[in-house]
């Protein structure tokens, strides 16, 4: 018989159980649906982290206060980075443009009418620079106002919104700890990290002032750095590492008391964390593939059983096994191709509404697609073959007599 | 205990010559429908042989079974065995479709089966549509539809009424006046008498083989009816 015709046969008895058909496939769409949607979240996360890496300032190297073993695990006690460091990288390193201390506490904020808690960062003026941040409206605080501590602050978008809805809050007033506090601009917005941290809801103000308006005289959380070219950066590592073991007088058989970690491999971290819970994702659609598999597998032997009679008449008739063989397994790759073609659409409509929802590009790709549809062939050749198998050895009597 | 075998026929020697319309009779058990699965290649005999137009058919594989079904066998059923939800000319065309006849030329072929029973007007009815006797002519039209060598007809009046079945009967008998030979199982005698020799058969053994002498003709039979039925319904 023609595959054509085996192919009208299969799908004229799949209309015969249109709700049965359906119900069967559904496993397949589930599973087809979610690799498809979780690929493409996987992809955009991917593309959205090294979109970030760049947003960050792909120049910039973080450098915190505890060292790292070779076992990775991080040793904090004793350790301490101070102004000096940071002054002394720039000083003896030409590959470094500009350094920034970085302290950083959780406070509640103030305004006339409103309250906000955020986390506030005492920097210096070179901060902007390093970050690849620019101001929206208002401006950076100056030198004068970090070498007098002025009492000056640039807020955040989502602290400026929180704060001052509505209005301007440049040359406006907040309170931290009952200190005033005059908001000297507000920051560009920037966005979520893929870890759906709000990188705008914080308040940037001067070390100093930090340190005296504040209160508060410990160490620096963070030093970052911005170093002159992309291809510096191994070697803007090393001067570092050299500089800061000089300055903490660490003897040459010592361990780093700090870490020096390079955005790029802050989201090689971010990225493997992605890359991993896709994998589990996929593992787990794989499993839904399976079942559904499985699904078609028992629906093929309901159909093979309820269709004794007609595998009888068309044995008598000439069929032989590989038609009947043919026929069944062709019924159930059609089934589980029609699920796999349903789950692609449903798949990519997912991944749109995520891409609404999460703001991230969702990339379905060619190969995803093909995997996909490879996949759910696969399945209905596999779990087809059984109930095929069995339809095509019947024998052509005991099916013609079968009631 | 278990399994055992059970010798529905014993050494048994027939033979049909083409253009023959034999009726196969004899009690359930006796061994006929046994004798008629071998005649249609549908079961292999333990033992001995069968040859179909000179071509030993007995030994082979389950494939070479199918293709001498598809191409030298015509089934007719007890039951009709039509597919349902299935059109009468879709039915007619099943043993061509597993032929790799193309689609034209099926319903051409079909067509002409249809006409030589008469329904070709109904050629687009499902078998629910269609009575009982309807459903026997497309039956007989799809074993005609391949130009077998033989038709095969296991009690193809048995679910029909006297008048109806003696249509079916007509039929057989005008498709062997063309050549086409015809095997019967039947338990009636009367049908048996529309056939040109009768086999009897009785515990796998054949009891009887005979010529028939007085054949029934259907017209005659059909009047008889007709004059039953007005009787009664006075």
């Amino acid at each position: 018989m023609g595959f054509l015709n085996i192919l009208k046969v299969a799908f004229n008895a799949l209309k015969r159980n249109k709700m049965r058909s359906a119900l069967t496939m559904l496993g397949i769409i589930i599973g087809v649906g979610s690799i498809i949607a979780m690929t493409g979240v996987g992809a955009g996360a991917q593309q959205e982290i090294d979109s970030q890496t760049a947003a960050f300032g792909t120049n910039m190297i973080t450098i915190r206060p505890g060292g790292m073993t070779a076992g990775g695990v991080r040793i904090r006690a004793a350790s301490q980075l101070t102004l000096g460091d940071g002054e002394a990288i720039v000083k003896h390193s030409d590959l470094i443009t500009a350094q920034t201390p970085v302290i950083r506490m959780v406070a509640s904020v103030v305004s006339a009418e409103r309250s906000w808690g955020s986390p506030i960062f005492g920097v210096n003026t070179s901060f902007t620079t390093i970050r690849n941040w620019g101001i929206q409206n208002g401006a950076m605080f100056t030198d004068q106002d970090y070498r007098s501590g002025n009492k000056v602050c640039v807020l955040g978008q989502t602290v400026a919104k929180n704060l001052f809805p509505g209005q301007d809050p440049v040359g406006q007033i907040i309170r931290i700890q009952n200190v005033p506090f005059r908001v000297a601009g507000v920051l560009e917005p920037k966005g979520q990290l893929a870890s759906g941290q709000d990188q705008d809801d914080m308040i940037i103000m001067p070390f100093t002032t930090f340190q005296k308006r504040l209160g508060v005289n410990r160490d620096l959380d963070y030093i970052y750095v911005s170093v002159r070219t992309a291809q510096d950066m191994d070697a803007a590592i090393e001067d570092i590492r050299t500089i800061l073991r000089n300055e903490h007088r660490i003897p040459s058989y010592g361990d780093d008391d700090f870490t020096v970690r390079t955005q790029e491999q802050v989201n090689e971290l971010a990225k493997s964390i992605s890359k991993t819970v896709s994998i589990l994702m996929f593992i787990v659609a794989s499993i839904s593939l399976v079942v559904g598999g499985i699904g078609i597998m028992n629906i093929m032997l309901v159909s093979v059983t309820e269709r004794t009679r007609e595998i009888g008449i068309r044995m008598a008739v000439g069929a032989t096994e590989k038609d009947i063989l043919l026929q069944f397994l062709i019924e159930a790759i059609v089934l589980s191709l029609m699920g796999g073609v349903i789950g692609l659409i449903i798949g990519v409509a997912t991944g749109l509404i995520l891409e609404i929802f999460t703001g991230w590009n969702i990339i379905v790709t060619f190969v995803s697609v093909l995997i996909s549809m490879g996949f759910s062939a696969g399945v209905g050749i596999f779990f087809g073959f059984y109930p095929a198998r069995k339809a095509a050895s019947l024998n052509p009597i005991e099916a013609l007599r079968f009631e | 205990m278990g399994e055992f075998d059970v010798h529905a026929l014993r050494g048994i020697t027939v033979d049909i010559h083409e253009g023959e319309f034999v009726a196969i009779m004899g009690a359930s058990g006796s061994g006929k429908s046994t004798f008629m699965n071998i005649l249609g290649c549908l079961d292999i005999p333990t033992s001995g042989e069968y040859l179909l137009e000179g071509v030993p058919v007995a030994q082979m594989t389950r494939t070479e079974q199918a293709h001498i079904r598809s191409r030298k066998i015509g089934f007719v059923f007890q039951g009709f065995n039509l597919l349902s939800r299935t059109s009468a000319i879709e039915n007619v065309e099943l043993p061509l479709m597993y032929q790799g006849i193309t689609a034209k030329e099926r319903r051409e072929r079909a067509m002409e089966a249809l006409k030589a029973v008469g329904l070709e007007k109904r050629f687009d009815h499902k078998p629910n549509e269609l009575s009982g006797g309807q459903q026997q002519r497309v039956a007989i039209a799809r074993a005609l539809a391949t130009h077998p060598s033989m038709i095969l007809a296991d009690e193809p009046t048995g679910n029909l009424d006297s008048k109806t079945s003696i249509e079916i009967m007509a039929i057989f008998q005008r498709l062997n006046d063309n050549g086409i030979t015809i095997a019967l199982v039947t338990h009636e005698t009367d049908i048996a008498q529309y056939a040109k020799r009768n086999i009897v058969f009785r515990d796998g053994h054949i009891i009887r083989d005979m010529i028939v002498e007085t054949r029934l003709n259907p017209e005659a039979e059909m009047r008889k009816v007709l004059a039953t039925s007005i009787i009664d319904n006075a």
